[in-house]
């Protein structure tokens, strides 16, 4: 297929609270990639990096502050800001480089050194921006939101507090057996039941933490790879960073309300399904081929949402997906192997990045004591903030 | 802080949004500015009041401090606020606000009916900031 691009390389900084800058994070996994992709920095052609906003000015241009910190040597540069889908759109800038011709080789990297509890607005009084007034006016924070999801997915669905515990001993287990995660213990359903309540219904284990982390990929044609010697190398087939369809009918960070449906009919389906349906649609499959998923569990609740969402089963099915085992390591579609955000926390502009290493690794078959068997084809699921979808699909 | 979302008193007490002339769309938190329908050309966005009633899409509560700019004291202990998500039937759309000061999510069901009632935000040096706040309608006698 004329629309892939081959994943030459994939690598990390270790996700933790290492009290240090995200430039330092980032140039880790930049020079991880470019050693597991054997190229040399110079041999780069093009670098995007995601943004992260709590860098100062370097944060806002971070593509120019990686390649500063690598050694400026002349490549193409871009930076992108798309919140939480902000590595998606590094990606997807990389791949539309290459597909155009304008690059052989692109360094992508996203790194982030978050701040400890909530996260919050910027600064000052600004009373125009929907992120300030969410806090300002309602003291809506992020848990906030993901309890109201939470709490619907039970009147609606019959969830209960223990589907979305097993979601989180799920993901810890898993995470235990990454080198990259920062919780690295397994969790039992007991553990969750006792920790503190967050935002009703949801427990201070039913929510991601923040950290510090880096994720950095290497991109290149597909006639690039085989001039390098890699024949058969993982390819990302899809790149979706779709907006939402107005009206929007569901309530969403961090709008304090939603679209009126009342003159425009919404369309079928939600945003987050609509970001999946784009990416199967470019890539040319549907859900029966998913051999594994990595996806945004910014709370447990959520990432149950997440496997109707991808279509992995019906509508309010989640729940039962998982208590079946489908979703877990040895069953038949496997999420977050890597141990998810639950064990990563959020390094937000590193976060869409971080999910195609796994995925990587996995189609590589070079997952280590996590690896699954058999993996084929892995999608990434995630949103950012403000409307913006992002996954990604890559194949073996 | 923000002008012109809430008016009235009592039982005339309305949030307020604004609708589209040209093709009837309403929007809350008002848009002032432009129609966000992806299909309008555009109109004159005149100022509507919403439904006083609505049901209960979800509900939640911060039992932790949350973050500036919202204002809390922090010589008091964290007194955790319940938040509700209200479905509005004739505008079809769903509006999150603080529950009125005593309403724990222990009091609270999805499709319950609740009413916006004005409500105090906080209070410094004799300045008030108002707000909404959502309160069950009683039910039964």
């Amino acid at each position: 297929m004329t629309t892939e691009v081959a994943v030459l390389g994939a690598g990390m900084h270790p996700w933790g609270k290492w009290g240090r800058g995200f430039v330092e994070y980032g140039v880790a996994a930049a020079r991880a990639a470019l050693a597991d992709a054997g190229i040399a920095w110079r041999d780069v052609g093009s670098i995007v990096g995601a943004d992260t906003v709590r860098g100062g000015y370097p944060g806002y241009v971070a593509g120019a502050t990686f390649a500063k910190a690598l050694g400026w040597q002349g490549a193409r540069v871009a930076s992108v800001y798309a919140a939480c889908a902000s590595g998606a759109q590094a990606i997807g800038t990389a791949r539309t480089q290459i597909l155009a011709g304008m690059a052989d080789v692109v360094l992508v990297v996203g790194a982030d050194a978050a701040p400890k509890g909530f996260f919050r607005p910027a600064g000052g009084d600004r009373p125009d921006d929907p992120d300030w007034l969410r806090f300002r006016v309602l003291g809506a924070t992020n848990p906030a939101y993901f309890g109201l999801y939470a709490r619907r997915r039970m009147a609606v669905h019959g969830d209960t507090l223990d589907d979305f515990a097993q979601v989180k001993v799920k993901n810890a287990a898993a995470g235990a057996l990454n080198p990259n995660a920062r919780y690295r213990k397994p969790v039992a359903v007991e553990e969750v039941a006792a920790s503190a309540v967050v935002a009703d219904p949801l427990r201070l284990l039913d929510i991601c933490a923040t950290s510090d982390g880096a994720a950095a990929l290497v991109l290149s044609s597909m006639d690039f790879a085989r001039r390098h010697g890699a024949a058969d190398p993982v390819r990302i087939r899809a790149v979706s960073t779709v907006t939402p369809t107005y009206p929007t009918t569901v309530l969403d960070l961090p709008d304090i309300a939603t679209d009126s449906a009342a003159v425009v009919a919404p369309a079928d389906g939600t945003f987050r399904a609509s970001i999946a349906r784009a990416a199967y649609e470019e890539a040319g499959i549907g859900p029966e081929d998913i051999s594994l998923a990595e996806v945004y569990d910014l709370s447990t609740a959520l990432e149950l949402q997440w496997y109707e969402d991808l279509g992995l089963c019906g509508e309010g099915e989640g729940a039962k997906l998982l208590r079946d085992g489908v979703t877990a390591s040895g069953g038949r579609v496997p999420v977050n192997t890597s141990g998810g955000l639950a064990s990563f926390g959020e390094a937000v502009p590193a976060q869409a990045i971080a999910q195609v290493c796994e995925v990587t690794w996995q189609l590589r078959g070079t997952a280590g004591a996590r690896q699954i068997e058999g993996a084929r084809v892995g999608v990434t699921a995630n949103q950012g903030l403000f409307g913006h979808g992002s996954s990604v699909v890559a194949v073996r | 802080m923000v002008d012109n979302w809430f008016a009235g008193e009592g039982d005339d007490f309305r949030l307020l949004g604004t609708r589209c002339a040209a093709c009837a769309c309403v929007f809350f938190p008002r848009e002032d500015g432009f129609c966000r329908n992806p299909g309008c050309a555009g109109g004159e966005l005149a100022e509507v009041p919403l439904s006083r009633r609505g049901r209960v899409w979800s509900y939640t509560d911060g039992r932790y401090r949350p973050p500036a700019p919202y204002v809390s004291d922090p010589e008091l202990p964290w007194e955790p606020y319940t938040l509700i998500a209200v479905e509005l039937e004739a505008e079809r759309m769903v509006v999150l606000g603080q529950a009125v000061p005593g309403v724990a999510v222990t009091d609270l069901e999805v499709g319950m009916e609740v009413e916006v009632v004005p409500g105090v935000l906080n209070e410094d040096n004799g300045t008030t900031w108002t707000t909404w706040h959502w309160r069950p309608v009683e039910v039964g006698a």
